[in-house]
Order: C-alpha cells, then sequence, then structure tokens
C-alpha cells in the first residue's frame, strides 16, 4: 500500500530519499570543525609573525598537511551548506536564486580546491 | 473590500529583544560573515603555496591594518559561531531546552567567544 497521495502521485512528488542529507552534512561538518578549528587555532598562536618560513614548513609536515586540507575541505563544504541556506530564505526571485545558489557552489568547489592544492604544493611541490 | 491597516507583527518599535531570538540571528550573522574570510584564509594559503616572494608581497595586504580589524572581527565570528553551535549540536541531541538553560548557555557562549576574542587579539593579531 503506498502512503503518497493520489495527487502526489501523478506529480511525481514525494520523498526523494535525500531530504535530511544536507541538515545531517551540517551537522556532521560542523562536529568535524569543532576539532579542526580548535586545532589550527591552538596552532594559529605559535605562528608568531607569521614569516614565510617558519609557517610553511609547519603547513609541509605530513600530519599538519593531511588535517588543514580536511579543515580547508570541511570549511567550504559547511560554508555551502549554511550559505545556501540564507539564499533560500532571504532570495525570493527564482531565477536570481538559482543563479546565486548556483554561483555560490562553483566558487565554494574553487575555494576548496585551490585550498587543498596550495596544501599539497607545500608539502609535495619542490622549495619555490 | 478595504484592508484595514492593522499593525504588523513583530512591531520593531517595541518588541522585547530575548536572548533566544538576538544569538539565533548572531549565529546567522556570524556564519555569513565567516564565508565572506574563507576566501582571505585560502588567499593566504595560496600565497604560500607561491612562495617566499609573493608571500611577502601578500604580507603587505594581509598585514594591513583594515584588515587586522576584520581579523578580529572574523576571531569573534569564529569563535561565536563555535561556541553557538555547540548548543545547537546539544539541542539537536535533545539537551538544553529548559530557560535556564538557553540563558546560562547563551551567555556562556558569548562570554566564551569574547575572551577567546581579546586572547587572539592581543597574542595573534595586534
Amino acid at each position: 500500500m503506498s502512503l503518497v497521495s493520489p495527487l502526489n502521485r501523478v506529480l511525481g512528488l514525494g520523498s526523494a530519499k535525500e531530504g535530511t542529507e544536507h541538515w545531517w552534512g551540517q551537522r556532521l561538518s560542523a562536529v568535524a570543525l569543532v576539532v579542526l578549528g580548535l586545532w589550527f587555532a591552538g596552532a594559529v598562536l605559535g605562528f608568531g609573525e607569521f614569516g614565510y618560513a617558519s609557517v610553511s614548513s609547519w603547513i609541509a609536515q605530513p600530519f599538519n598537511a593531511v588535517l588543514v586540507s580536511l579543515l580547508v575541505l570541511t570549511l567550504a563544504y559547511h560554508s555551502q551548506l549554511g550559505v545556501q541556506v540564507v539564499v533560500e530564505d532571504y532570495v525570493h526571485a527564482t531565477g536570481l536564486k538559482i543563479a546565486t545558489l548556483i554561483a555560490l557552489k562553483f566558487l565554494h568547489i574553487v575555494l576548496a580546491a585551490v585550498g587543498v592544492f596550495a596544501v599539497l604544493k607545500l608539502a609535495l611541490g619542490a622549495p619555490l | 473590500m478595504d484592508r484595514v491597516e492593522r499593525p504588523l507583527s513583530p512591531h520593531l518599535q517595541v518588541y522585547r529583544w530575548q536572548i533566544s531570538s538576538v544569538l539565533s540571528i548572531l549565529h546567522r550573522l556570524t556564519g555569513v560573515a565567516l564565508t565572506l574570510g574563507l576566501p582571505v584564509f585560502v588567499y593566504w594559503l595560496f600565497a604560500l603555496a607561491s612562495g617566499p616572494q609573493a608571500y611577502a608581497e601578500a604580507q603587505l595586504i594581509l598585514g594591513s591594518m583594515w584588515l587586522k580589524l576584520c581579523y578580529l572581527g572574523w576571531s569573534f565570528c569564529f569563535f561565536y559561531h563555535m561556541a553557538n553551535g555547540i548548543r545547537h549540536l546539544g539541542w539537536d541531541l535533545g539537551y538544553g531546552f529548559e530557560s535556564v538553560q538557553i540563558h546560562v548557555s547563551g551567555w556562556a557562549g558569548v562570554i566564551t567567544a569574547l575572551v577567546a576574542t581579546l586572547v587572539y587579539g592581543s597574542l595573534v593579531i595586534f
């Protein structure tokens, strides 16, 4: 027996099987960011004058490179999820809303890619 | 039929703010502000990856007084959004809904964020 109303069955609506994905992803990335964020905030306390040699060699260490990469990816993911809700709440014109949402997705993917590439370059690349 | 001109709710001039709504609005505002900070963080990583020459040039921009003020703001946003986010995770698990708990945890988050911002401002930024 189907619990979908006849109208919804005809329109093809109803559960898309992933309704909670956004909510759940936001929570999981939040938990990850508590750990990664506090770890990085603590590490920054030791950066002193933010000199090139000390900061770049710190990021290049394997443990730090992995965690900073995860930090960038998780920040971009969490930021994308959060700002998406804000746009959905306040931008009502359909065209503008869809355009903004697509632009924000692209932007966050670019930020994640650039950030992770930068860390990999520092960790694996030849010194400049 | 003419619409009756009734006052709209909420009546902003006489609206009594409460901690629950103010902190909720602040959570969203700080989240949006942190999104604006993400490109700066990535730019910093990119400058590091581009070598000492490029990093030295980037430091002239990243170390400017205007951006230092922004870092102070972003520090508060970061610590507040994290502290208040932990409150949200607690609510998601079903804890902390009593009025007293809302007030205590709310103020705890604000004070933690302010203290952490002061520490960060004095030790890291300025």
